[in-house]
């Protein structure tokens, strides 16, 4: 079965055996973007989150056929014209990752999240962010997220 | 002594009989006939079966949490209901559930995936509780019997209780206790027979 979408701004069509197989592996395996991360396979852990039409989703639990016309975002398409996105700089900065097998879902968690409450509390960010790392890296992601907002609000970052 | 005799006689003779008997109401609310119905099998007892399962009740929490599972515990990664009962901004219910069951991932899924409003909250209320609140249009989102009774036999999220799909381990989740049709039948039933909530 050919599925056709758009991911990170390109048209794409790739061709899966079962529409039911995890969007996750046609994006791996088919489109060869290594960056989303297979986890616990059952929508638990967050590390294959991407975004589908503006909002986070979990790739591992998505069934492929339902990407079928659209728009897709995954780790590797997130900075755009050649500018680090501000969730990924916030996170350089803050020096967030630690092994970094699970950051790619939490960047995409909390870019998705921006969008939608652009200066989070340390409770909005504590109830949308809860993706899993098992480094334990919450409090810098904390501090991470709380600077990306200043950054795309152009206030002053520290 | 007598007195007592004859009482514990009537108790007996009441909780040995196995038939119901139910009134069917016309529009102006007079009895038109009846219809007996063994005890558990009438349209209302049917109905309420269901109602009050699992498959149901999880999403019609008491509080602001969803439960899930057999156990009915409340929805792992600290899930609420948000403000529109689909989840948080960052967070929502379709951030894991789609239109569909994922047997991939034992996510469960149905077109419409949210939490009832806390007014239409089923936890801990007897049947009778569920249903006089189900009635009542102030608390039923406004709704009229033929828009329960639509709801309640049509909506893909209710009848998704019969096709639940299976949990993180590959396990059946249970299926309500009376057949699809049988439920559709007695919600039918119930409702153009005047929808009468016996007093218990």
């Amino acid at each position: 079965m050919k599925i056709s979408f758009t991911i990170n701004g390109e048209a794409k069509s790739v061709e899966v055996s079962d529409g039911n197989s995890p969007l996750l592996w046609a994006i791996r395996d088919g489109l060869d973007l290594k960056g989303t991360k297979f986890g616990c396979g059952k929508a638990a852990c967050g590390a294959c989150t991407i975004h589908v039409d503006g909002n986070a989703v979990r790739s591992c639990s998505f069934p492929a056929k339902l990407a079928e016309g659209k728009e897709i975002t995954t780790i590797e398409g997130l900075s755009k014209d050649g500018k680090t996105h501000p969730v990924q700089q916030a996170w350089i900065d803050e020096v967030v990752p630690q092994c970094g097998y699970c950051q790619p879902g939490f960047i995409m968690a909390t870019a998705a999240m921006l969008d939608k409450i652009p200066n989070p509390t340390d409770e909005d960010i504590d109830k949308n962010i809860i993706n899993v790392c098992r480094c334990g890296t919450y409090y810098r992601m904390r501090k991470a997220i709380h600077r990306a907002a200043k950054m795309n609000g152009n206030t002053d970052v520290q | 002594m007598k007195k007592k005799a004859i009482k514990y006689f009537l108790i007996a003779t009441l909780l040995t009989s196995s038939v119901l008997v139910f009134a069917n109401l016309t529009e102006s609310g007079t009895q038109e006939n009846t219809t007996e119905y063994k005890v558990g099998e009438a349209p209302f007892d049917k109905m309420m079966e269901v109602l009050t399962h699992k498959r149901c009740v999880n999403c019609h929490p008491s509080g602001n949490v969803p439960r899930q599972g057999e156990d009915s515990h409340l929805h792992n990664f600290d899930v609420v209901r948000g403000e529109d009962g689909h989840g948080l901004a960052g967070y929502t219910c379709n951030t894991c559930h789609t239109d569909e069951n994922n047997d991939y991932s034992g996510v469960p899924g149905a077109p419409h995936w949210a939490l009832a409003p806390e007014i239409m909250a089923w936890e801990g209320k007897t049947r009778v509780e569920i249903a006089q609140q189900m009635m009542d249009p102030k608390r039923n989102g406004g709704r009229s019997a033929h828009d329960i009774m639509e709801h309640l036999t049509e909506h893909e999220l209710v009848l998704w209780a019969w096709e639940p799909g299976v949990d993180a381990e590959g396990n059946p989740r249970e299926k309500p206790p009376v057949p699809k049709d049988e439920y559709i039948q007695a919600v039918k039933e119930w409702i153009e027979a005047g929808a009468v909530i016996p007093e218990e």
